[in-house]
Order: C-alpha cells, then structure tokens, then sequence
C-alpha cells in the first residue's frame, strides 16, 4: 500500500494513472507472494532432492508411500468418475426440472465447499460411523474415503455444468426428439458434446481437491496404512514422525500428479475448443 | 414424464444420502440432551480458548488479505509487466496444493531446520498459524476483485486525477467503492476458509489444548484424543453455524452483485 500513500507525484505518466500500484505496489505484491507461497513451496522442492534422485525415489516407493499415493489417485480419479455422473444429473435436474423447494436444493450444493473439511468427516461419522443409527458401518474402509471425497467435491461439477445446460440449444433438441430420437440419444449426441469442457474442467478440479484433501478423511477414514491411508495423511504422518526428506518427496510426488491432470485436462479443452 | 421424476429422485436421493441426512443426524446428536449440554459443552474453557484462538487468526488473516490482495489485484488488472503470467499463476497455487503440503512447506521454510533456520519463531505458534492460513486463503480477494477493477476500466479515475485528486484520494473515492462488493465477497470466503482450515494447521500449530488450538483442532481432538463424540459433535455444530451464516452472506452478496 505504501505506493498508494505517495503524496501527489509531480509529473505521472498515463500509463501509471489510474489506481495503479506502480513499481513499488507490484514490488510488494511480489515479495508477498514469494514469501507466502513460493519460496516455502521451493524449500519443499528442494528438501525432497537434498540427498539426491535416488533417495527421493526411495521415499515415494517405500511400500506405505507407494500404496498411499497410488490408492489416492485411483480413488480421485474413481470420484471424479462419480462426481461426472452425479454432478451432471443434479444439474440437469436443476436446470430443467421444475418442483418445490429447488432454490433450497440448489443452495444446499454449495454447503461442501463453505463446511469446514474436519466437520464433514464428523457429519458422515455421525451416519455411517461406529455409532450409525441405519446400521451402515463403514469407518475406516475405503468406501468411507471414498464417500468423503465425494462429499467435499460434489460441487465442482455440479457448478461447471449448470451453467452450460443453461445455454443449451433447446431446438436442436427438439428438432431431435420431432425426428424420432429417444430422450437418452438426444442427450447423448445433442446435449453431451456440448458438456464435454464443463464436464472435463469440473472433473479435473475435483480431482485435484480430492488428491490432496486431509481434513474430511482423516477422521472416517482411519488412515490405515496400506489399507485406507491416503497420501496427504501419509505425508502428515512422516512429519510427525520426523522424517521431513520423505514427506517432501511425497508431497512433491501429489503435486507433480495433479499438476499433471489439471494442464492435460486444460491443454484438452483448449483443443477441443479450437476445433 | 416419469424419466423426469426418476431423474429427480436420483439426484435428491444423492444429495440426501451424502449431504443432508448426515447434516440432520449430527444436529440430532448434538442437541438430543438438549440446548443446556450443548451450551456446557461449547463454553468449557479448552473450547473457549479454541474459539477465540480460531477469531484471533480470521482477525489477524482478513486485513492482511485485503490489503496485499488489493496490491497485487491492482497490479495484475492494470499492470503491464514482464512476468504477470506467472504472478498469476502463482496467485492461484494455493488452490492446487494440498493443505497438510501446505504445513510441510511452512515447516521446511520457517522451521528449525528450514531455509531460515528458525531465524523467526514461527511453526507450532501463532504466527505459523497465521501463515498457513494466509496461504490457503490467498487467492480469495485477489480473484475476487481482479475481474470487477477490468470491468470497470480506467476512465473515472483518470477523470478524478485530471480534476486534481491525488492517487490516494481516487483509490478511496473511486476505486474502492465500485470494487466494494467484490472485495467483501472476498472477505466472507477468507473468513469461511480461514475458521476451516484444518490440514495445515495439523501439521504447524502444536494444537496444545486451551493455547494452540482452533474450533477445528479441537473437534478433532475431542473426537480422537478424548473420545468425546458428542463434544466433537458438538464444536461442528458452531462451526456449522458459522458455515451457514456464510453461505447466507454469500448469497446476499451475489444478489446484490447481479442487481
């Protein structure tokens, strides 16, 4: 802000006017950024390669990391499977079905994202947990890692599809239905080509959330290793245990991976918008 | 027709099932022995210190975050500089990081053993607190406020500096008031964040009961450390509270936007 307190500059030049931060403000932007963000994510970097590549791949193919990782991603990417189908059939049914209580419905789809993640763990305990009042038991078995990341992603998709059904060309639709074409083939080679970049951007982001989510599995999940322990709990527990070098290289080993989906995924939509 | 109704009952039955069938069970438990043990359970010294520790870090992160995110919305709408790509990227990392990565990276920067060799006392104290939060609320302001200062150009506020004002007095009688809304929407989303955050906090605050530890430290740790189930429940229940105040706020903030 101290550039925005500079009193009166005699002589500004137009490209600075305006509310701009100038030199200073993009000085302080900057260094905030880098000192907040990047120079503790550099020092992860360069932690995990301290003691040389082969150390590194040792940490991330000790069994429990191995086993950690590769149940994390295969789950993230079974629940960004779900949330596709899921999420495109709430937002259908937010779209073009009318009844009451809609506006309530709709609102209750945000909820995941402004719930803390350790109080969705608690919710799904209170229902499935040891205590569960419908006799469904599923504390500490991945089917309850799975339903609490389905929890804290359900709106990802949900809210990159509504927006595009909106837009959908009703009267090819329709077009579609007066030639004969069932409701399942209309939506299938009318409405679905024109989901693809929503569907793909929201799967992409729920992925990502689900690989690196702690909060909302820590408690159902149970964090068994080998079993239902995922990387994030795996990578928290090498720290605990004081073991910094490894839970770098784990940590680096999740963000390389959901980099790596999030610009596929945005290299594919691009591509497939030009086209 | 009954496609429809089967696709309805699809999708409710979902939202039921994995959203408000557990969100009426735990109500159901925490005020099953009604309102006086829930007040009991919420007002013990450990959860009032934990609540005030949870407001002290929302009191500390929020000005920090308006005003670096205000500087650096600035520079990324009206700036024109080399190597704005990557500000903007950077901008958005805390996104794709995971929380408990986030603790690891405070720990490997600030810590003991880090780059700056526990030059500052930082982890397993307040300030560490502070920084893991900043950092995963970071983005909130900044994109908040960005699109709305390129929609609203320049030109009023080159009015306001050619009639004379200084760069000081446009920010406050020009440029702030038409960013207001976007940069309380931000606000609500930093606070909403910064009362959840959990998986940094785990790994950096010491989470030492009645001194370092938040609303959602301590609903864990009564859950796993004390088996206390209907004082976890009964801590979620606040932060539920405040969850929902939130999504009110929000809504009455995207109206007032669209309007």
């Amino acid at each position: 802000m101290a550039s925005l307190a500079v009193p009166k500059p005699p002589a500004r030049t137009r490209r600075n006017l305006g509310g701009g931060v100038g030199p200073i403000g993009l000085g302080v932007a900057s260094l905030w950024l880098s000192l907040i963000v990047l120079l503790p994510l550099a020092a992860v970097f360069t932690k995990s390669l301290e003691a040389g590549p082969a150390e590194f791949w040792d940490a991330i193919t000790a069994p429990s990391a191995r086993y950690a990782l590769l149940l994390t991603t295969a789950i993230s990417a079974l629940v960004a499977l779900i949330n596709v189908v899921t999420g495109t059939l709430i937002a259908w049914v937010l779209v073009r079905d009318e009844f009451r209580g809609k506006s309530l419905v709709n609102a209750i789809i945000d909820l995941p994202f402004a719930l803390p993640t350790i109080v969705a763990s608690i919710v799904l305990l209170s229902l499935y947990g040891p205590r569960s009042p419908v006799g469904i038991h599923l504390y500490a078995t991945k089917p309850a890692v799975i339903v609490a990341l389905a929890f804290v992603t359900l709106p990802f998709v949900v809210r990159s599809v509504q927006p595009v059904l909106m837009e959908v060309d009703r009267e090819a639709e329709q077009a579609a239905a007066s030639l004969g074409a069932s409701g399942w083939t209309t939506f299938r080679s009318i409405i679905l080509p024109a989901l693809y970049p929503a569907l793909l951007g929201g799967a992409g982001l729920a992925f990502a959330r689900a690989i690196g989510e702690f909060g909302s599995v820590v408690l159902i999940g149970g964090g068994i290793p080998r079993d239902t322990e995922v990387a994030s709990q795996y990578i928290a527990k090498q720290i605990e245990t004081d073991r910094p070098a490894s839970a770098a290289a784990v940590s680096v080993t999740l963000l390389a991976i959901s980099f790596v989906v999030l610009f596929a995924i945005r290299w594919f939509t691009k591509r497939k918008g030009v086209a | 027709m009954s496609t429809r109704i089967a696709l309805r009952t699809a999708a409710l039955g979902y939202l039921g099932v994995l959203v408000l069938v557990p969100l009426a069970m735990i109500l159901y438990r925490t005020f099953e022995d009604g309102l006086v043990a829930f007040f009991q359970s919420v007002t013990t010294p450990a959860a009032i210190s934990a609540i005030s520790l949870s407001l002290t870090i929302v009191a500390i992160v929020v000005p920090l975050n308006v005003v670096f995110g205000l500087v650096t919305a600035l520079a990324l709408a009206r700036g024109n500089f080399p190597g704005k790509g990557i500000l903007q990227a950077v901008v958005d990392l805390p996104f794709a990081v995971s929380p408990v990565i986030v603790g690891v990276a405070l720990i490997l920067f600030w810590g003991n053993d880090g780059w700056l060799g526990g030059a500052l006392p930082v982890i397993f104290s307040l300030p560490g607190m502070v920084l893991a939060t900043v950092f995963v609320t970071l983005p909130f302001v900044v994109r908040e406020v960005e699109p709305v200062l390129r929609e609203i150009g320049t030109e009023q506020e080159e009015a306001a500096s050619t009639l004379g004002a200084s760069r000081w007095q446009t920010f406050w009688r020009i440029t702030l008031p038409a960013i207001k809304v976007g940069v309380f929407y931000g606000v609500v989303l930093t606070v909403a964040r910064s009362l959840g955050e959990f998986g940094a906090l785990t790994v950096v605050a010491g989470g030492v009961a009645g001194e370092s530890q938040t609303l959602t430290l301590l609903v864990h740790a009564r859950y796993i450390d004390d088996h206390n189930t209907f004082g976890a429940y009964a801590a979620s229940t606040v932060l539920m509270g405040l969850a929902l105040v939130t999504l009110v706020l929000m809504a009455l903030l995207e109206r007032r936007r669209e309007a």
